[in-house]
């Protein structure tokens, strides 16, 4: 048992951890929220060209690194950390991620040469927000050995920039998942101004999307759908567990330098209570965050734990989603007037908390997703 | 990262599962899941029985080294023997404190006839140990104790006089490890010993607390003249602190999987409750179910990152941070179980299994769990703790009392 980073991950962390630190600062963090683009082009060339982190987990048979979750994790933890404005999320942990769980051979050749190129993803799945394959509402009809959508997206995290898309849409086999062009006929986007800036969200509208059969993921697909909505759960619980840490590191920091009564508040402990509980909530969303990180590893690799990724995945984004809004609220009260003023950063991670907990289910919802496996068989 | 044991520790499993479900039968089978926390009180002789049995099997002391009539296990393998043994619903050990603290501490501290004198009857099983820390006015401040140890150069021996309390084990033990104070003008942590004191004496005394399950685990020790001999004294007069934090040092988590196990009995036995009682369809309770459900699963991994940084960091007495928050975080956890509990068994809760106070195992666990949150640390000086050493947030300024 060796439930600790080895070398090559630590370096990986490390080199993610510094780059954003340099790239990812407050002042980037503004320019580019502040754009409907929300992200910084060259910033993304770079990540993509000099780093490569958006080809970790694609297979080496197609020119990535053919690493595995635990590394991508090991990244967006630190790209939570540092609040990074990217269509990273969308393009590996949406639109890769279901490339690799429900793609042909032909579609993984073509489509993941254009995510090592630079170009970026994302994933439809419905206008209702809910996770359930039966709550896709988008419509395929069979046309020759085409197949016809129709209906709206919402809430797509970046959809109004992606090159591309894979889409839900549900028909006479169930669930199908497509991958076409985002210029594709008949599709209409649009971003949505979130209150979160840093990640962007938009409506997609398709409007008789003809896309043909070698498109075509896979129909039934609702069992692939719950595994790649796993697997962007731990993603994103990776990276409230990084911010969870990064506000609390800020938190600290603040209070060792403002003085009151004489002392740095920090002295206090009303507020040294509230820091240790924001520790506790950071280190065991640590503790969440590398187990679920094993097994979707481990289920990647077609390994035996793969059984436990629906469980592992709702323990980390309950606890997780929990434990980012909890310590960014503190965070606001510990830094007292402050944190109330837009120029400081509390506010951009007060926000990502509660749009990062809304997406992918809040803590209510996957402790009802546990609930039904631990309480509703006889 | 890697989730998995080895073959040869998952030989070792196999091998300890085998030898408790060959000997935790007939005269022992009666004290399987007794005697944990909160039931410290049951079967004191057959417990005694089962130490020996145990050493028998050469299953105490795993983790000490074979020197000292240990097994040398690594830290994987004492894992997974506490593992096993809480599977097994094996007994609390009456000799957990002369195994996991006054041994280690000797074998850290001691001298070689200390080790000689006292290690082989924790080994065996045969001398069990008690614990001198807490006083009436040393809780939370354990450095303001005032219990006293003087020098009687007429006898040659050192004479122990105060009271200790909170003492679990003090009627069954041989021995106490006393921390007391060897200089009169000293204060806090200055001018402490550390005292090997013999149980059975004429100054000692013992009288048991009754607590609120109207049972007594825990007592009260009082010192009135107790002889101490010359060379029971661990490192020098005034080195006391120092052995007594040294000691603290020694809970490095092997045990917390064990433990995890009974919390697991226990939630389970909860789950079982609300499925025939109708609570499990309870949305409000179903939410508090998957979060204990949840906060355990997270406890095991949080543990196997304690566990795997020991091994791979060695052992520089230092605590990482997901050590750091783990008494906090399982006593937290534990407690709110104990409410979960009682809200799961509804109307039921309230009426006990016999006169005039036998508590059912959910109603003694829901009261007991109240002093998790108390002992060895209460929550706020676990925070202290946290925020001072894992954030290095400044002290409270001291207040001098007029």
């Amino acid at each position: 048992m060796e439930f600790v980073f080895t070398e090559e991950q630590q370096m990986i962390r490390e080199t993610a951890e510094s780059f954003l630190r340099d790239n990812s600062t407050s002042a980037a963090i503004r320019k580019a929220m502040a754009t409907e683009q929300g992200y910084d082009a060259d910033l993304w060339r770079s990540i993509c060209n000099d780093l490569c982190f958006q080809s970790i987990t694609i297979p080496e048979q197609h020119g990535g690194m053919g690493l595995g979750y635990v590394e991508l994790v090991a990244v967006l933890e630190q790209m939570g950390r540092f609040l990074l404005c990217s269509p990273f999320f969308s393009t590996v942990c949406l639109a890769s991620n279901a490339l690799y769980v429900a793609g042909t051979e032909a579609q993984q050749a073509e489509y993941f040469a254009k995510i090592i190129n630079g170009e970026t993803g994302t994933l439809l799945l419905n206008n209702s927000g809910k996770l359930h394959a039966d709550d896709v509402n988008v419509g395929y009809k069979k046309s020759g050995n085409d197949f016809v959508l129709n209906g709206s997206y919402r809430y797509v995290i970046d959809g109004h920039t992606a090159n591309f898309f894979v889409a839900a849409a549900n028909g006479e086999n169930g669930v199908g998942l497509f991958v076409l062009p985002a210029d594709s006929k008949g599709v209409t986007r649009k971003w949505l101004p979130t209150i979160d800036q840093t990640r962007k969200q938009a409506e997609v509208v398709f409007n008789n999307v003809t896309v043909s059969s070698a498109q075509c993921l896979k129909l039934d697909a609702s069992s692939e759908l719950q595994k790649i909505l796993q697997l962007a759960m731990i993603a994103t619980a990776a990276e409230q567990m990084g911010a969870a840490q990064q506000i609390l590191d800020m938190t600290v920091a603040y209070t060792k330098e403002r003085v009151q009564f004489n002392r740095p508040i920090a002295s206090f402990q009303a507020v040294k209570h509230q820091a240790a509980d924001m520790m506790l909530k950071a280190e065991v969303a640590r503790s969440a965050v590398y187990y679920a990180a094993c097994v979707a590893d481990d289920t990647l690799r077609c390994g035996s734990l793969s059984a436990e990724l629906p469980e592992a995945a709702s323990v980390a984004k309950a606890w997780c989603s929990d434990a980012f809004f909890h310590n960014a609220s503190t965070a606001m009260q510990l830094h007292g007037g402050v944190g109330f003023t837009w120029e400081y950063d509390v506010h951009l991670y007060f926000k990502r908390a509660k749009s990062s907990e809304i997406f992918l289910g809040n803590a209510a919802y996957h402790r009802e997703h546990i609930a039904q496996i631990l309480l509703d068989q006889p | 990262m890697k989730l998995s044991f080895s073959p040869e520790d998952e030989k070792f499993r196999a091998d300890v599962a085998a030898w408790l479900a060959k000997n935790l039968t007939g005269e022992f089978a009666k004290l399987k899941f007794r005697g944990g926390p909160g039931d410290e009180h049951s079967f004191p002789e057959e417990r005694k029985h089962w130490e020996r049995k145990l050493a028998e099997g050469q299953w105490t002391c795993v983790g000490w080294p074979k020197e000292y009539g240990g097994r040398g296990c690594s830290i994987e393998q004492q894992v997974i023997f506490f593992e096993e043994y809480a599977r097994a619903g094996a007994p609390g050990r009456v000799g957990h404190i002369g195994e996991g603290l006054a041994g280690p501490t000797i074998i850290a501290f001691g001298n070689e006839k200390q080790k000689q004198k006292y290690l082989p009857g924790i080994v065996k099983g045969t001398e069990l140990w008690c614990q001198g820390y807490s006083e009436p006015s040393a809780g939370s401040d354990l450095a303001n104790v005032k219990t006293k140890a003087r020098f009687d150069s007429t006898k040659q021996k050192w004479l122990i006089n105060g009271q200790k309390v909170w003492t679990s084990l003090a009627h069954e033990s041989d021995y106490v490890f006393v921390v007391a104070r060897t200089d009169p003008d000293s204060v806090a942590h200055k001018g402490l010993g550390f005292f090997l004191v013999k149980m059975h004496q004429p100054g000692v005394t013992v009288r048991p607390i009754e607590q609120i399950t109207g049972t007594s685990e825990f007592n009260e020790v009082f010192f009135d003249n107790a002889e101490c001999d010359t060379d029971a004294i661990v490192g020098e007069p005034g080195d006391g602190w120092k052995v007594a934090m040294g000691l603290l040092g020694f809970e490095r988590g092997v045990s917390t999987l064990g433990q995890q196990m009974l919390f697991q009995n226990e939630l389970d036995e909860i789950i079982r409750v609300a499925k025939q009682n109708g609570s499990a369809k309870d949305p409000v309770l179903r939410q508090r179910l998957a979060d204990a459900h949840i906060g355990l699963k997270i406890m095991r991994y949080n543990s196997m990152r304690m566990l795997s940084g020991i091994s791979s960091q060695g052992n520089d007495g230092s605590l990482q941070k997901e050590a750091l928050i783990y008494k906090l975080y399982w006593a937290t956890w534990h407690r709110s179980l104990g409410e979960l509990a009682m809200d799961v068994l509804g109307a039921e809760a309230e009426i006990c299994e016999s006169a005039p106070y036998q508590l059912s195992r959910l109603q003694s666990m829901y009261l007991f769990v109240r002093s998790d949150t108390i002992y060895g640390g209460t929550n706020e000086i676990q925070k202290n703790i946290i925020a001072e050493r894992g954030l290095g947030m400044p002290k409270e300024p001291k207040v001098v009392m007029k």
